[in-house]
């Protein structure tokens, strides 16, 4: 069960492969209609600055936005078993894949990184949703138990930012036997007396709730974020009735016990942060934004070459 | 009476005639029927078999959801004895879709919980079809628990279609009690042993099968997700099921090759629902003998066998 053997080089990302932003560009919020500048829509992580709307997040844009100075090391993840079903509905799964792998640029749904975050050291996972539909796959099993054995080497808290419609038919029963596997891993951290703290955004149901998204040791969501275990539309059709306004949303999951907090994301990283340090009995943090560390970590040791971004010089 | 599947029609016919001439024989006790009768038996009997023998994945699904196959409480009464069922998860309420307690087999005590259909009108709506609520997956931690402090064996017996979709069962924590319950399976000191004896739907069933040994029962099915959810997501039309069922790799041949399954417990000829009593004493013979694989083992390796082989999984996939 030892995945380190299987540890690789870890690779250096930093805000170079931000996208460069155009400054004359428009977006219209989702849900109030106000037209918001692009940079003021970044810099403020996607959330409406008029109605504090929460709009989807890149894997990547959401590591940033949690490592100070937007610096991270990536935890390599173990490659599975490719299609292992050969799976094919009215396409095939491979070329599913392809399609998913071209569009964002990433292996599959899930980024494991290493790094410092209100210089507390931790390790994160971020379930990418633009990768189909950020589900479970061998492939996340596979990320979470990597981010867990990590975290575990380096006495580290694991962070994991949820977001997937369930686990991945494509890969059947092997999809669905990552709700034990990743359960697995939430043990070995709790074993090893470290905190796993999750944080659940818009959308996240199915077999990702009902396994590593809602064993948490302190269970945060993002405001409005749609989280359950069945769909609205299959209860609706079981039930024959209306389901209440704000059903399966943070805030009436607050209401019902099922969270600790429901915290806007331009908060998050503060909070988790004070979160972490009190359950690690570290000192009281330092907070705001940080630069990037200063190059000694056991992390960032391991970096030949790293490279810190212009802002955070 | 027999309640026959959409592709057992022909059987139905042939048996049908059967019953007809014998009807007619005792009506008329000049007639000799038998000799004809005997024919279409042993034609039936022919059929049955070539049907059975190569059940397509959809078709088995239909017979892992057959109203007459047998349920939880059907084992449980032949298997067992000593079954003393307990109730509730002291918290909300007694979810009667999940059956569990003290029992004993082959005079071995142990906990045995379940999934409980039930087979008629009313205990159907009582049980709601097998499927649990928040309430059930947290009387089954409950019981498990209670199992691992006296150092009794857990056999679970899976058979839902899922957990329930309903207002309630969300806003007390589906997901939550479903995560719980699995991380229970995953936790627990003494041998965990689950037997797929109908439907395996999905999160429902995992949170009773993360077990050191899953057997299935020949045409049982295990599945991410129903052919008909799959179908109507995938192929945008849930009437291809069949397609679906096929994709998804569920029947316990596909689960055995990809280690998911240990164990294929055989069906009588023409599943379970022809023959209970030979299915049942079957289920029994297996866990039985399962339970002695892993009678002599220490709490601690149970407990890390059974991590292992889940971690494990997903490094082998089907054969090209
Ligand atoms: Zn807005």
């Amino acid at each position: 069960m030892n995945w380190i053997t299987n540890y690789v080089r870890p690779t250096i990302n930093s805000l170079f492969s931000r996208r460069e932003v155009p400054d004359n560009l428009w977006t219209k919020c989702d849900d109030c209609g106000t037209m918001l500048f692009h940079r003021e829509l970044a810099d403020n992580l996607n959330v409406c600055t008029n109605c504090d709307h929460h709009m989807a997040i890149g894997a990547r844009d959401r590591l940033k936005s949690i490592f100070d100075g937007g610096v991270f090391v990536e935890v390599a993840v173990p490659e599975p078993v490719a299609d292992p079903l050969h799976f094919r509905d009215q396409k095939r799964y491979t070329d599913r894949i392809k399609e998913a792998r071209k569009k964002t640029g990433e292996k599959d749904a899930m980024l494991v990184a290493e790094g410092e975050m209100g210089r507390t050291p931790v390790v994160v996972a971020v379930q990418d949703f633009s990768f189909m539909g950020g589900s479970m796959s061998m492939y996340v099993g596979n990320a979470i138990v990597a981010a867990a054995e990590r975290a575990i080497a380096l006495k580290r808290p694991l962070i994991l930012f949820s977001a997937a419609g369930g686990a991945r038919m494509q890969e059947g029963i092997l999809g669905l036997m990552q709700m034990p596997r990743t359960t697995i891993a939430v043990q070995m951290l709790k074993e090893a007396g470290l905190p796993y703290i999750v944080v659940l955004t818009h959308p996240t149901t199915g077999g990702v709730t009902a396994s590593y998204a809602m064993l948490g040791d302190v269970q945060i969501a993002e405001p409005n974020a749609l989280i359950g275990f069945a769909g609205a539309r299959v209860i609706e059709q079981t039930i024959g009735e209306k389901l209440p306004e704000g059903f399966q949303r943070a805030e009436y999951l607050l209401d019902h016990g099922m969270l600790d907090r429901v915290t806007m994301r331009t908060a998050l990283k503060d909070e988790l942060v004070t979160i972490v340090r009190l359950l690690m009995k570290q000192d009281a943090p330092v907070k705001g934004d940080l630069p990037a560390p200063e190059i000694t970590s056991e992390a960032t040791l391991q970096l030949e070459d790293p490279i810190v971004p212009d802002d955070a010089k | 009476m027999t309640q026959y599947l959409d592709f057992e029609k022909p059987l139905a016919e042939i048996e049908g005639k059967a019953e007809e001439l014998r009807a007619m024989a005792r009506e008329n006790p000049e007639m000799d029927v038998e000799k004809e009768a005997a024919a279409l038996d042993r034609k039936a009997a022919d059929l049955l078999k070539s049907l059975y023998g190569d059940l397509t994945a959809w078709r088995k699904c239909q017979v892992a959801r057959h109203p007459e196959r047998p349920h939880c409480q059907d084992y449980i009464n032949a298997l067992f004895t000593e079954y003393t069922p307990l109730a509730g998860d002291r918290n909300f309420a007694d979810d009667l879709s999940v059956m569990g307690g003290l029992a004993r087999i082959e005079g071995i005590p142990v906990m045995v919980i379940g999934h409980e259909k039930g087979n008629d009108t009313k205990s159907r709506i009582e049980r709601n079809f097998g499927m649990a609520r928040p309430e059930g997956y947290r009387k089954a931690i409950r019981l498990m628990e209670l199992a691992n402090r006296f150092g009794l064996p857990v056999i679970t017996l899976v058979d839902t279609p899922g957990a329930y979709p309903g207002k309630g069962a969300e806003e007390r924590g589906q997901s939550e009690a479903i995560a719980r319950s699995t991380e229970k399976c995953l936790e627990l000191k003494v041998p965990l042993i689950s037997v797929v004896i109908g439907e395996g739907g999905s999160g429902g069933a995992v949170a009773f099968a993360s077990a050191n040994r899953v057997a299935m029962l020949e045409h049982s099915v295990y599945s991410v997700i129903s052919p008909e959810g799959c179908a109507s997501i995938l192929w945008k039309d849930a009437e291809k099921m069949r397609e679906s069922a096929e994709a998804l790799r569920l029947t316990s041949k596909d689960l055995h090759e990809l280690g998911v399954c240990d164990r294929i417990i055989p069906e009588p000829e023409g599943g379970a629902h022809r023959d209970p009593d030979t299915a049942i004493t079957s289920v029994g013979e297996a866990i039985v003998s399962m339970l002695n694989e892993l009678r002599d083992l220490s709490g601690d390796k149970l407990r890390a066998d059974r991590r292992n082989k889940y971690l494990a999984l997903g490094s082998k996939g089907l054969a090209a």
